[in-house]
């Protein structure tokens, strides 16, 4: 697509766990303005390596170049502070938190100055309100409620939505649309190809064939903690990438086997 | 980053910013329950034992012990919010006040030195404890009752080592005026200095808890402790600073009451332990973290101190005040309980 370097790039990246290796040799580029989907089983890697991208961990090997130039992340923060924002699989909110607090954690806005520098409320709770509200959900209007009282999607909402806010050159999913209804995923897809459209890096994991061929520029598939297949859009049918998301397995296996149980009862 | 600020409609920023004012938006506070508290039982012990509780020398027996308590609590409590326990302080508080006793009464070094070695030790304790938690991952009940018995022993032992006693004499003379003017004095003859220095801390806590960003990571650390970490929160180094802000503290505690007292024993602190937690559940802390205020911390502690010594101005034996202190920690969590419950489910208008 694109001569310049890409805007992310990981070189043969592994990471193991003690004696258990979770991935192997990753490689995979992505650059500005493209969407890479991150398919696989449950198990095979998917959310250990976003977390590598993010700073969580440190890989065992390999590196990661950002702007073609290599970095190395001590913390998430160091990842943040590169342009990097991640929703991760679980959680991201904070239950007992005000809506206004549990959008800034972390990067709170300030009012005031030296030691005498105090969270400016005011600011947290507007932009808040008004992140969650572009993404449609237009039932909270004050930041001062508590995350807690929100509901799965509601909260899961505005974990994206402050990744957006926050996710200045690269911004990673992993399975944002696991708890949401069918219009707020829709949305999650339309802010995935708004950010594209910014010129941002994408990488979106995703269970489902549909939201992922939806927005995909690019695929990559791991089987196990290695990249079984790497391809770009129109490469593949939606058959073969639904049969390399379950692992390899034909699909048609596993519907058959399906209603031979059934069958069975 | 900042142009999504000025997208916000007016009309929303107006709804969204201004806390609104309703006798509801005070009881969804974390502090609610404790204030409730706080006036039930002044009022018990008001009806049961006339106003003598609040004369001069009885405000002065409930506050002595409130401030010694409460500069304990705090931390506890902020431990507490962010999803700990520290239990070692039942050891620090007598640690405190034998290593001024060792140092500057027995050893008769300067009192100055003997402070700054017993608040490093503080320093030291809580970072081993802060350390062990983050390293070991053992719930840090446990790994702070090791600390407790560890602390305990080397105390006695040292003392005894030292000494030959377990309880050593600090003679005014040994801690100075000025010392004494700062840490042991009864100001008007019945208001121990604790009370001033509960008061400074306090500020302190409330403006570095609540208002400061820093606040904020506390909080977040104990709602979810990965969430806050992918944040970007340094969760290890906040946890050590804690740990290392209690264990400093009750060894600043033991160290006034060593200079107050003129003496320090081994054996002074264990009681502190229940106390505290006390104060900090009674305070409206949830016990899993994530959830408190300073306030309410203040609140619990008041609380506890008046029913501790409300009781000799009543005609009730002084035995009764467990039962009072039991009953009152089980309405004070059902209480919060509640209040909790309404702030979850609080939406400013039902649809
Ligand atoms: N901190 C860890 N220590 C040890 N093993 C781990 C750790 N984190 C992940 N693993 C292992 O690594 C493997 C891959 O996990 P990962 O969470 O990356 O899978 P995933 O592809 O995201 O799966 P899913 O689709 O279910 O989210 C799993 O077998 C898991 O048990
Ligand atoms: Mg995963």
């Amino acid at each position: 697509m694109t001569a310049a370097a890409p805007l992310i790039e990981l070189r043969h990246i592994s990471k193991s766990f003690g004696p258990i290796d979770v991935l192997q040799d990753i490689s995979l580029k992505v650059h500005a303005g493209e969407v890479l989907c991150l398919l696989g089983d449950n198990g095979a890697g998917k959310s250990t390596l976003i977390k590598i991208l993010s700073g969580v961990h440190r890989p065992s090997a390999g590196e990661i170049l950002l702007d073609g130039r290599p970095v190395a992340f001590a913390s998430p923060k160091d990842a943040q502070t590169c342009g990097i924002a991640t929703v991760h699989q679980f959680g991201g909110t904070f239950p007992l938190m005000s809506i206004g607090r549990s959008f800034f954690v972390g990067v709170e806005p300030t009012k005031g100055w030296g030691p005498f520098r105090v969270f400016d409320r005011k600011r947290a709770n507007t932009i808040a309100v008004q992140a969650v509200r572009d993404f449609g959900i237009t039932r909270i209007d004050d930041g001062d409620r508590l995350v807690g009282g929100l509901s799965g999607g509601e909260r899961q909402s505005l974990a994206i939505a402050r990744a957006v806010h926050f996710g200045a050159r690269v911004l990673i999913l992993d399975e944002p649309t696991a708890a949401l209804g069918v219009k707020q995923a829709a949305h999650v897809l339309r802010i995935i190809n708004e950010a594209k459209r910014r010129g941002l890096a994408v990488i979106f994991i995703t269970h489902q064939v549909t939201h992922a061929m939806a927005v995909g520029d690019h695929f990559a598939v791991l089987i196990r903690g290695a990249i079984a297949a790497d391809f770009r859009k129109g490469e593949r049918t939606r058959e073969e990438i639904t049969d390399l998301m379950a692992g390899g397995e034909i699909m048609a296996h596993i519907e058959a086997a399906i209603e031979g149980a059934h069958a069975d009862t | 980053m900042t142009d999504r600020t000025a997208a916000a409609s007016p009309a929303l920023a107006r709804r969204s910013a201004g806390r609104a004012f309703s006798p509801g938006s005070h009881l969804r506070r974390p502090e609610a329950g404790a204030l409730l508290g706080l006036l039930a039982v002044t009022l018990f012990f008001l009806v049961f034992g006339g106003t003598g509780f609040l004369q001069p020398a009885g405000v002065a027996s409930w506050l002595n012990v409130a401030a010694s308590l409460g500069i304990v609590a705090i931390p506890v409590g902020l431990l507490m919010i962010a999803g700990e326990l520290d239990i070692s302080i039942g050891a620090m508080i007598p640690a405190g006040s034998m290593t001024v006793a060792i140092i500057a009464g027995h050893g008769d070094q300067s009192i100055w030195l003997a402070i700054a070695a017993a608040l490093a030790l503080g320093v030291v304790v809580g970072w081993i404890n802060g350390t062990l938690v983050n390293v070991t991952g053992v719930p840090s009940l446990i790994v702070t009752m090791g600390t407790l018995f560890a602390m305990q022993g080397v105390v006695l032992g040292l003392s005894v080592l030292f000494t030959g006693t377990v309880s050593v004499a600090l003679p005014p003379e040994e801690s100075g005026p000025v010392a004494k003017f700062l840490f042991g004095q009864f100001i008007g003859g019945a208001f121990q200095v604790v009370i001033v220095w509960w008061i400074l801390l306090t500020a302190l806590y409330v403006f570095y808890v609540h208002f400061s960003p820093w606040g904020n990571w506390i909080f977040a650390m104990g709602g979810d402790r990965e969430s806050a970490r992918n944040a970007g929160i340094p969760t290890r180094r906040m946890m050590v600073l804690l740990y290392i802000l209690s264990a400093t503290s009750a060894a600043f505690v033991g160290l006034c009451q060593a200079i107050l007292f003129n003496s320090a024993q081994v054996s002074a602190g264990m009681s502190y332990i229940f106390n505290a937690i006390i104060a900090v559940v009674v305070g409206g802390v949830l016990l899993t973290g994530g959830f408190g205020s300073v306030i309410g911390i203040v609140f619990g502690t008041l609380t506890f101190a008046i029913v501790n010594q409300g009781i000799y101005f009543t005609d009730f034996d002084r035995n009764w005040s467990s039962l009072i202190i039991g009953v009152m920690l089980l309405a004070a969590v059902l209480m919060n309980n509640v209040f909790r419950r309404m702030a979850l489910n609080y939406s400013p208008k039902r649809t």
